[in-house]
Order: C-alpha cells, then sequence, then structure tokens
C-alpha cells in the first residue's frame, strides 16, 4: 500500500539542486560535452543504446551525462523518453551479410572468404593501465591496406551450403512478428519475442546465464562461429511514397554461436545454432545473447530443461534491467504503512510468544 | 528499365546518399542550386521505427530495438511532390532531402540537383566508406605456418 506523504517538496527540490551541482562536479574542471561521450565513451554509448532499444546516439551521450555515468539510469531515461515519440512503423529485416565490416572473426575456420578481420578490439591487449593516455595526445592515424571487392559471407551461409548446421526458421512473408513493447509477455514465447527481449536484456544478466550455460549448466558446446561488427543500411517501406526509402546506416555487431547437433532417424545430425544481434559495437552482449538463446531453444530441440538458463519464463522475466531496478529500487520508497501494520504484527507475535512462555512458570509459581 | 522504375532507382539513390551526410553538407550544395518556389506539405516531424533483425541473419524476422527517425514532405508549385525520411532527429535534414526528392522528380531540375547535389555527396560518401574499408584492411590476418626445424 502507498500513502502519499505531504511535506517533501522543499527536500526534494533541493535533493535535486545538490544532484545537478554534484553531477557538474568541480566546476574549474571542463564540462563534458555530447559529443565527447558520443565519440571517447562509444562503447557506454553503444550499450545505453543496446538496452535503451533505442538507436540515437546524441539521446544515448544524453542520458549518459544526465545520469552521471549511471548507465541502467541511463537506459531508464532513454526507455522513457522513447514512449513520447510516435512511432511510424518497422524497417526493412536488416542484411547482415551486407555489413560494412569493420571486424569479422570466426573462431570455427582459420580461412574463411574475405579473411578475419580484426577490427578495433581489446583483444590481444595486456590489459595494462596505460600512463600515456592519462596525458593525452594524439594516436598515430590508423594504417591503410587495399581492400578486397572478396564478399564476407556469414560463416555460417558457408556452413549451411554443406547441409552441416541446421536453416534458420522462416516465416510467412507476411506473419506477423511479435513485438514486447506492445504486448504483454505470455509464456511459451516464440523465438522472435525471445530475441527481442534479449537484445534489450542486460548484459551483466546474459553475461552470468550464458557463463553459467558453459559451466556446465544447460551445457551446449558453443564455437563462435563467427562475430562481425559493422555497419548495415536500414530500409523503411513508406506507404506514401511506395517503396523502400534508405534511412541511413546503423552500427550493429551479430554474434553466430555454431552449437552442439542434433538429428533424428529422419534427418541426418547438424550443427544448431545460437544467435546475437545488438546496436553498436556490442560483443560481449551479443555473445552471451547467442549462448542464451541457443539455451532457451532447450525444449525445441528436445533437450532436458534443467537449468536457469534454458528457462524461459526466469530469463525473459528478469533480463529487463529497467523493470528490475524499478522494483528493486522501489523498496526505497515510503513504506510506512505497510510497515507500520507489520510492525503491529511482529509486536503481536511477540505478545503471544512472551505469554506462552511466561505461562508454565507463572503455572510452576503458582503450585 | 521502364522510365518510372528508372526513377525511382535514381530517387533511392539519391536518399541514400544525402542520408549519410550532414544536413549542413546538403544545405551547402542546394544553396548553388536555383530552387523553385516550394511549400511544406506536412510539417517535418520526428518518430520511431522499430528496427528488424532477422533470427540467424537470415531466417524469420525480429524486432530489435527502435531507431529515431524525421521525416517531412515538401510540394514544389510545379507539383511534384518529394519526400524525406532519415534516421536521427533533424528534422532540417529530412525537409531538405524531401527538397531534393522533389527537384529530382522535375525534369527542369533533376540533372542540376544530381550534378551539383548528389554526385559529389555521392563521392564524400564513397570516400568515407573507403577509408573505413582500407582501415579495417589493415587489420585482416595473413596466416602463415611456421615451419619447424630443419627439412
Amino acid at each position: 500500500m502507498y500513502v502519499a506523504v505531504m511535506g517533501g517538496e522543499r527536500a526534494i527540490e533541493n535533493a535535486h539542486r545538490l544532484l545537478a551541482h554534484e553531477r557538474r562536479g568541480d566546476r574549474s574542471v571542463p564540462e563534458l560535452s555530447l559529443s565527447q561521450i558520443s565519440e571517447q565513451l562509444g562503447l557506454a554509448v553503444d550499450r545505453v543504446m543496446s538496452e535503451g532499444a533505442l538507436y540515437d546516439r546524441e539521446l544515448a551521450a544524453l542520458a549518459i551525462k544526465q545520469a552521471r555515468g549511471d548507465l541502467i539510469e541511463a537506459i531508464f531515461l532513454v526507455r522513457a523518453f522513447r514512449a513520447t515519440l510516435p512511432r511510424f512503423g518497422a524497417t526493412e529485416p536488416v542484411d547482415t551479410g551486407a555489413m560494412r565490416v569493420q571486424r569479422r572473426i570466426s573462431s570455427t575456420f582459420k580461412d574463411i572468404p574475405g579473411g578475419q578481420v580484426l577490427g578495433p578490439t581489446f583483444d590481444y591487449t595486456h590489459r595494462l593501465l596505460d600512463p600515456g593516455l592519462a596525458e593525452g595526445g594524439n594516436p598515430a592515424a590508423p594504417a591503410l591496406a587495399a581492400t578486397s571487392d572478396v564478399p564476407m559471407p556469414r560463416v555460417t551461409d558457408i556452413l549451411r551450403q554443406d547441409g552441416l548446421i541446421e536453416p534458420s526458421p522462416v516465416a510467412e512473408e507476411d506473419a506477423p512478428v511479435g513485438d514486447l513493447t506492445r504486448d504483454p509477455l505470455s509464456f511459451p514465447a516464440g523465438r522472435d519475442l525471445r530475441l527481442q527481449n534479449l537484445a534489450r536484456g542486460d548484459e551483466g544478466f546474459l553475461l552470468a546465464l550464458g557463463y553459467s550455460t558453459q559451466r556446465g549448466y544447460g551445457r551446449n558446446h558453443p564455437f563462435a562461429g563467427e562475430i562481425r561488427f559493422g555497419e548495415v543500411e536500414v530500409e523503411f517501406f513508406a506507404e506514401e511514397i511506395g517503396f523502400a526509402v534508405p534511412l541511413g546506416s546503423i552500427e550493429l555487431t551479430e554474434c553466430q554461436m555454431v552449437n552442439q547437433f542434433k538429428g533424428s532417424a529422419t534427418e541426418p545430425p547438424c550443427f544448431t545454432r545460437g544467435y546475437g544481434l545488438a546496436f553498436g559495437q556490442s560483443e560481449r552482449k551479443t555473445m552471451s545473447m547467442a549462448l542464451v538463446d541457443r539455451a532457451l531453444r532447450a525444449r525445441e530441440l528436445g533437450e532436458d530443461v534443467v537449468a536457469p538458463a534454458q528457462d524461459e519464463e526466469f530469463v525473459m522475466s528478469h533480463s529487463d534491467n529497467v523493470q528490475a531496478t524499478g522494483f528493486v529500487e522501489h523498496l526505497k520508497l515510503p513504506h510506512y504503512v505497510d510497515f507500520q501494520s507489520e510492525l503491529g504484527l511482529l509486536r503481536k507475535l511477540r505478545r503471544e510468544f512472551a505469554d506462552a512462555n511466561a505461562a508454565p512458570e507463572m503455572k510452576e509459581a503458582a503450585e | 528499365m521502364s522510365g518510372e522504375m528508372a526513377l525511382q532507382e535514381r530517387r533511392k539513390g539519391a536518399m541514400r546518399v544525402l542520408a549519410h551526410v550532414p544536413s549542413a553538407e546538403i544545405g551547402a550544395r542546394i544553396a548553388e542550386v536555383a530552387v523553385p518556389s516550394h511549400r511544406e506539405l506536412r510539417a517535418a516531424e520526428s518518430g520511431l521505427v522499430m528496427v528488424r533483425g532477422r533470427i540467424g541473419g537470415d531466417g524469420a524476422p525480429f524486432n530489435l530495438g527502435e531507431a529515431t527517425v524525421s521525416r517531412a514532405a515538401v510540394r514544389l508549385d510545379s507539383g511534384q511532390v518529394g519526400f524525406g525520411y532519415v534516421l536521427g532527429r533533424d528534422s532540417d535534414k529530412a525537409r531538405l532531402i524531401a527538397l531534393c526528392d522533389a527537384l529530382l522528380q522535375s525534369p527542369e531540375h533533376a540533372g542540376a540537383i544530381e550534378t551539383k547535389v548528389v554526385a559529389p555527396l555521392r563521392a564524400q560518401m564513397q570516400a568515407a566508406q573507403e577509408q573505413g574499408a582500407a582501415e579495417a584492411a589493415a587489420t585482416r590476418v595473413d596466416f602463415y605456418t611456421m615451419v619447424r626445424g630443419e627439412g
């Protein structure tokens, strides 16, 4: 039960004023600009766009600034903002096969058409703090090399040619696509809804669940078939124009996990797959997502559902950090009346306990 | 290709280029063209589109997350209606794209828009994309096999 408590207005107003002051920090230090956040804290921006489920670098940077770098608070701000805008419709599905790749690696094949492209990565760094960065300065310009026109097919497409991996599920041209921002979740949920849920899910939660599958809680023997990051073109079919309009491009990361085989009396064994896709450069997120996507297919693939990562209701109901933080943090709000009733009950129970324990003594004393 | 299809491809091609360029640069290029009298058919507005991906990259669609989009419609006094749709919340950019789209449909102005606005911006966009591709290409791994010991 919630009861409005009056009298806190001035305290709240002053608390927000103090928050703005603390957000600004030492005023002799230059203030952060949104472009500084967007350009120099790009991966934080990517995470806020991904879990805020809204692609807009500038808004995500503003949210990070306003939230003082608290990314879950920033994600909350972005989600609240999106609710204020009308939706024009849904885009044509993006073609990640036509991505302008900045990074593309496979841990299953050394030699793949288009090659292994490392791109901007923390991999192979020594994780030693760099005092040079503390002083600032301009790094060397990136090295350049001749480009080639060799296409970069998805590794799963290559495996698919030989029938070694299961095909992706297909749908009728105009089949409805589940949207959990429009309809409340119900179970069992289709894979479209599960992927939408995971795409906006908390990276830490998905990382822990993905890790749990590797440690044996719903093991599914994954290989990182391919991870790619780069720009894809987005098109939107606008009724009034009559053709799919190019809207520009967005950065995406895609992860294709290749997992243990399935097969049956009628179908030869083949690899199964888990899929991850997220806004920006979000490699850990998409890898975790792909592991959990595969784990959540347990029922479909006839596996025993024994681990948390395989339990769709558990995963989908707890993956959203805005919902989670809302429920956890609401404990901070006044619960005075609730607590008074609990207190009253506890006092009554303690009285009864005291009476019950005092009774034998009194009886003894009486004898 | 029929004339109508060719026009549609030109419009799409122009939109693809203009969507990638900051609005100030489109504005600067349009300033070099004699723009006929026109009006906004629909006030520019910002909203959302739901971006879709495909399961496994090539399967059934799913909703990935939304993106901000701006749109506008412009009508030339000569009757051509142009549309602008672009990612982001820059409604000026949507208006400029709509204006270019309308002009591209006008036989009188299409040539100037193509050569003075779209072509140079396309070259600029391609140069930026090639720079990115060359930077990525420099991080491509060239595997070679170490031979141990002597034959």
